[in-house]
């Protein structure tokens, strides 16, 4: 069995809004991240995916707080740690994380070589700047970024460079896990695919171990991961490997979100395009029951009262529906002979 | 289908040309394409393409350095503001961030006030003009008892983007141009943004241009799809011929960087 790099059990976390109102945005998430395996994480905007990443790397400020669970990476358990410490010897080192809007990241009045010095310098690394040059520009080259990035100002970079260069610079100390937030929700396609061949090119190159890629574009998730798990209102709602998540999803949301693929493929043209109806809940007073009753269309009185707990299903697998795996096939069958007619 | 259809817009030779002496760069190079009455057309092309230049000329945002515009068989004249107003009667927009589409300061009745005043409402009774705002609101799934008095930062990007849908629905112009409208929002509300979109089309039979990188939004939506390479279009035609029977070379190479979930995706290419 392949070594587990990122453990997480039970992980709860929680904004502090300044009316002093708790609204847990991680509730109860537990995953496992293995040697050499690609997590996707999927969900509509506010379904805590974004805060799900902020909160693995165990570096938290306000309005994000700590509320209960473990985070062990790479056999070392990073709660309870001291903030500091965790910015100096975790981060970067162990995990490392690229932002949402890595076009942002960088700073303007700076080139990009003065960047990487920065990130050498608050690790305690004490290298010469010769050195830093010289290992910034293998790793370029290895990555098929140009070294000549390294002398330019952000602004000079188009933002397919620009994001590639913050990935570059996010593996600088060789982390053991690497967070991709959305990496490339804003580039064209061609940018967004040199984006997925470098990130990629990270794992085949032994620079990072596991790769956690978060997006809700599906065909992408599908292409990059090997195991997906779609998250609700802040909790997993669906635990698969990446071909039963697309082809075969259990829990209704997932099927919904599944419903809105679209791709330039033979006959997809004429499948319907099935929206989910309504907005998340809102998490300052979650609904006692299922989370996604108010949405669901095979939602049954109990939903809205009994809470829900995730149901296992074979090896790997895990769904949170109140429904077994019998149940909704038969009601995704029934549904579907109904459009046949 | 009526057998004849109508041009209602045409560019003839249009070009655009940023900046001058050696910092010139031609962004959209001799232009000429046709759009029919109803029909719903998408502009694809990477970024930097030229593809929002075209759209702000044939919306009349910016002035072609060459070339001409016809709309419904006349040549377009927007000299000056009163018949700038008068053309964006018929032509309107929708933008990629919904964000930065709205006037910070004004209420969102103000926005759809503003659209009635267009359509030439203005001395409508108070009562009608609400019936009117609580019916575009309605069309798109929004409450307009909850949107009153309020701000647009207020609202989700989704919300936003639902409610220049409702201007839209309020204005119905001819031509609606629709600049990358889902690429700010989740996959999720991109469907619903989809779904209200056509609906409207349906309903107003007006003629809708896509303006996308999103060549799986292109396929799906579109009659007709033009692909557009620095400034020229290197491919037209139905988008079952275009998007799956690709010629050009860069078409080919476009529809393969999209990832794909039936087929494999070649990672080597780029």
């Amino acid at each position: 069995m392949a070594e587990v790099t990122l453990e997480v059990k039970e992980l709860t976390t929680k904004y502090i809004t300044r009316y002093n109102e708790d609204i847990y945005a991680v509730d109860h998430v537990s995953l496992k991240v293995e040697e050499g395996k690609t997590l996707g994480i999927a969900g509509e905007s506010g379904c805590g995916k974004s805060t799900l990443a902020l909160s693995l790397m165990g570096y938290y400020f306000a309005p994000l707080h700590y509320t209960s669970g473990e985070i062990i990476i790479n056999g070392q358990n990073i709660t309870g740690m001291d903030p500091d410490h965790v910015r100096k010897s975790i981060l970067g080192t162990e995990i490392a994380y690229i932002p949402q809007s890595a076009m942002n990241a960088l700073n303007p009045t700076r080139k990009i070589i003065n960047f990487i010095e920065d990130v050498y310098q608050a690790h305690d690394f004490y290298v010469t700047k010769k050195d830093i040059y010289d290992r910034a520009r293998s790793l370029f080259e290895t990555l098929g970024l140009p070294a000549e990035v390294l002398q330019k100002y952000p602004v000079e970079l188009s933002g397919g460079m620009k994001q590639r260069t913050v990935i570059a610079v996010s593996v600088l100390l060789l982390p053991k896990v690497l967070i991709a937030d959305e990496p490339s929700s804003a580039l064209d396609v061609t940018s967004q695919k040199m984006v997925i061949k470098m990130l990629r090119q990270l794992m085949e190159n032994d620079l990072i171990s596991s790769l956690i890629f978060i997006t809700h574009e599906l065909p992408l998730l599908y292409n990059v991961t090997d195991d997906i798990m779609v998250m609700y209102a802040g909790q997993i709602v669906e635990k698969a490997s990446a071909k039963e998540a697309v082809f075969d999803p259990l829990h209704p949301y997932s099927k919904g979100l599944m419903g809105s693929i679209i791709v330039p493929e033979q006959g997809l043209r004429d499948v319907k395009l099935a929206a989910i109806p309504g907005v998340p809940p809102n998490l300052k007073n979650p609904p006692p029951g299922c989370r996604f009753a108010e949405r669901c269309s095979y939602c049954r009185p109990e939903c809205r009262v009994m809470s829900v707990g995730l149901r296992k299903v074979g090896h790997e697998r895990e769904f949170r529906c109140l429904y077994s795996e019998e149940e909704l096939r038969k009601a995704y069958l029934k549904e579907a002979n109904q459009y046949a007619r | 289908m009526p057998a004849e259809k109508k041009i209602c817009l045409s560019a003839v030779g249009l070009t655009k040309i940023f900046g001058f002496g050696s910092s010139k760069t031609l962004a959209v190079d001799h232009v000429d394409m046709d759009l029919y009455e109803g029909e719903v057309v998408s502009i694809v092309g990477e970024s930097g393409s030229g593809k929002t230049t075209l759209a702000k000329m044939l919306l009349g945002l910016l002035n072609p350095t060459e070339g001409d515009i016809y709309f419904q068989g006349v040549k377009r004249d927007i000299s000056s503001h009163k018949k700038k107003q008068e053309y964006w009667k018929n032509i309107q927009a929708i933008f990629q961030d919904p964000f930065s589409s709205y006037n910070i300061f004004h209420k969102i009745d103000a926005v759809l006030l503003d659209c009635i005043r267009m359509r030439g409402g203005g001395k409508l009774p108070k009562e009608k003009k609400v019936e009117l705002m609580t019916e575009a609101c309605s069309f798109v799934n929004l409450k307009f008892a909850e949107l009153t008095n309020k701000y647009p930062f207020e609202l989700s990007g989704g919300q936003m983007q639902r409610l220049m849908i409702a201007r839209i629905f309020l204005l119905k112009p001819k031509i609606l141009f629709a600049d990358e409208p889902t690429s700010m929002i989740d996959a999720c509300s991109r469907a619903t943004i989809l779904d209200f979109l056509m609906q409207l089309r349906n309903e107003i039979g007006m003629t809708v241009i896509f303006i996308t990188h999103d060549i799986g939004l292109a396929y799906y939506v579109s009659d007709n799809v033009f692909i557009m390479e620095h400034g020229k279009f290197v491919e037209r035609g139905s988008a079952d011929e275009v998007i799956l029977h690709p010629k050009a070379a860069y078409t080919q190479r476009l529809i393969s960087d999209v990832p794909k979930i039936y087929e494999e995706w070649d990672l080597s290419t780029v």
